[in-house]
């Protein structure tokens, strides 16, 4: 202990012998430490924002399904339990939100067109927690109970259909009998998402409606269950499972949506390689920096070492060097991205590239997350870059022999 | 009490295309509390051996002795405890610490051996008012003239009351009162505290306070007498 503070002030102080350099080298840093955090909190917001809509859309946190489900979404396989027996397993267990759904592949057809859907028989209520829909921005209304006799569709498909709020569509699908299941329905709203995609995919009926339009009693395909972090869904799996039966399959969102999943663990994977590469942008000057300031004292480093100093001391004093510029400039850059990524916390348009951010899912607006793990992680990895790279300039002065290195210069 | 022993030492030096023998199977013996001037043109030898005896470089050949310890074969940690607990050094070019203030400087060797913060303060302050420094105690060694900053070196190879001194020419860049001064002190502590005191130098000035004189020529001891020092 008493030896680092030595040390320290060593360290300190020929840090800034220097000055000018020290202060290029801290800009350096901590204009890299920015754009590592930044980017990051751009790629976070942009990865949240995708798996949130999509989690809105399809999987909430967990689902459950008949196990034959996932491999063929069809109205024969659903989930053998009655809307009664749900409520009474799920009704009271504590649960954040669930909902229970009718979901099947169906066809909807204006007087001009007609279109492939993915057909939801929700609750409202009960679905308000997953919808990525705001009931309160919909032209028209949205559902208002199971027993809804209307149906409401994204206002892409609706243009497409070249129908409207009033007008009359058929939906049609298959009953458990595999015959034909189709009833007419008045478009009652028009929604509208942050993707188009999902304006043209989706068409919401009541659920009392679709089970009876599909003959399939008081029965659905799927449950949704929504905990607190889609990230941390094992609490509720394990509930879940808990809860049910092996007549079912319990899935986590990423099993369902095998895309999300494995875009989350690849942009985790990218923030890591975006961090390291950076580091070693900065590294070349770290080292340099280092290097010059160990030539520049070779002489001084041979004195410590006749005056008793052992070389470890000396390795010991470059290394803490080396940490403190790169810590000092590592908060610098951390205040700075705190300075610039809060106020784009409310978002940041970027609807001049939306069409191609929605081909791999995201919204046209990108709110940037700043999360304390990917802060830690960036400053985490710099620090621990930057202590290898300091190694070999360190163990260079420690290896000078004293008389050579007071002889050196001067 | 033996100070310092050395046994048949060598010492080689590769210059260009020669060989220049620094120390040529040279002996030496010297007892504790003796104040001996390491006299010779340049060239003769006596950097080297004073770098041996402190354990800076590591002869070719030979025994090294010191306080009882043969030092030519310790390694570099135990040398730098050797030199950390047992050698003060004055080297001709002051060699202070550039970022530290002077009374750093003197501290420093203190801080290194752990001695408590107060009696560091204490004895640094002491030592740089005996040495004509006081008032000077917050300037870094730009700030200081050379015999300053020389005085500063002294200080801090005497502050921690080594047993052996080793200076190589250590009033090079003195005038001449301050050389008296510097000889005095030096003198003061081999009488007071019996160190032992190895100088290397030129300067007739400091040969009239050595007990003993040893004349270096080419590496070998050509004459060691013992004199009436002043």
């Amino acid at each position: 202990m008493r030896m680092l503070l030595v040390l320290c002030r060593l360290a300190w102080r020929y840090l800034w012998r220097n000055h000018r350099r020290t202060i290029v080298m801290l800009g350096a840093i901590a204009v890299g430490a920015w754009a590592m955090i930044f980017m990051t909190a751009l790629t976070r917001g942009m990865v949240d924002q995708m798996v949130a809509d999509g989690i809105s859309v399809i999987p909430g946190h967990v689902q459950v399904h008949n196990p034959d489900y996932l491999d063929d979404p069809s109205i024969s396989n659903r989930i053998a339990m009655t809307d009664e027996e749900l409520t009474q397993r799920f009704g009271d267990a504590g649960f954040k939100a669930w909902a229970s759904r009718v979901r099947v592949p169906a066809v909807i057809t204006s007087e001009r067109e007609s279109r492939g859907v993915t057909l939801l028989g929700i609750d409202p209520e009960a679905e308000r927690e997953f919808s990525f829909v705001d009931y309160d921005d919909v032209d028209g209304r949205f559902l208002e109970s199971p027993d809804d006799n209307g149906v409401v569709i994204g206002a892409k498909l609706a243009n497409t259909l070249e129908t409207e709020v009033g007008k009359r569509v058929v939906l049609m699908s298959q009953d458990p009998d595999n015959e034909i299941a189709d009833r007419g329905f008045r478009v009652v709203g028009l929604f509208h998402a942050n993707m188009e995609t999902y304006e043209e995919t989706y068409a919401f009926i009541g659920k009392r409606t679709a089970q009876k339009m599909l003959r399939i009693g008081d029965t659905t395909t799927e449950i949704v269950f929504l905990g607190d972090d889609y990230r941390n869904v094992e609490p509720i799996y394990e509930k879940v499972v808990a809860a049910v039966d092996d007549t079912v399959k319990v899935s986590r969102w990423n099993e369902v949506d095998t895309y999300l999943g494995t875009m989350l663990g690849m942009m985790d994977g990218f923030m890591l390689i975006w961090v390291i590469v950076i580091f070693l942008a900065l590294s070349f000057g770290l080292v340099n920096t280092l290097v010059m300031a160990v030539f520049e004292r070779i002489r001084e480093i041979g004195l410590m070492l006749a005056l008793g100093m052992k070389p470890a001391m000396i390795l010991g004093q470059i290394i803490i060097e080396s940490m403190m510029l790169l810590a000092v400039g590592l908060f610098i850059g951390d205040v700075l991205a705190f300075a610039t990524v809060k106020p784009l916390e409310g978002g940041i348009d970027i609807s001049v590239v939306a069409k191609g951010m929605e081909m791999f899912g995201a919204s046209s607006v990108l709110y940037p997350k700043l999360y304390l793990d990917d802060v830690i992680l960036a400053n985490v990895v710099v620090l621990f870059l930057g202590f290898l790279a300091s190694l070999s300039p360190a163990w260079r002065a420690s290896r000078y022999e004293p008389v050579e290195a007071i002889t050196k210069v001067g | 009490m033996t100070a310092v022993r050395c046994v048949d030492i060598c010492k080689t030096y590769r210059q260009g295309d020669q060989d220049i023998k620094a120390l040529d199977h040279l002996n030496i013996e010297i007892e504790t509390g003796e104040f001996v001037c390491l006299m010779s043109p340049s060239g003769g030898g006596k950097t080297t051996l004073l770098n041996a005896i402190g354990g800076l470089d590591i002869p070719d050949s030979g025994e090294v002795w010191v306080a009882d310890k043969r030092i030519d074969q310790m390694s570099k940690g135990e040398l730098a405890d050797l030199r950390l607990a047992n050698i003060g050094f004055v080297f001709q070019a002051y060699n202070l610490i550039p970022v530290l203030t002077a009374q750093e400087n003197v501290e420093f060797v203190m801080q290194v051996q752990g001695v408590p913060a107060a009696e560091r303060r204490e004895k640094s302050l002491a030592i740089l008012d005996e040495v004509g420094l006081k008032g000077l105690e917050d300037r870094r060694p730009a700030e200081m003239s050379g015999g300053q900053q020389q005085r500063v070196a002294v200080a801090r190879a005497i502050v921690s009351r080594p047993e052996l001194v080793l200076a190589d020419e250590p009033t090079a860049n003195l005038d001449s009162k301050t050389s008296d001064e510097l000889m005095g002190l030096f003198k003061e502590l081999n009488e007071h505290h019996n160190t032992t005191f190895i100088i290397a130098t030129h300067d007739q000035r400091v040969m009239r306070y050595a007990k003993r004189l040893v004349r270096m020529l080419d590496g070998r001891i050509v004459d060691d007498i013992e004199q009436n020092a002043a």
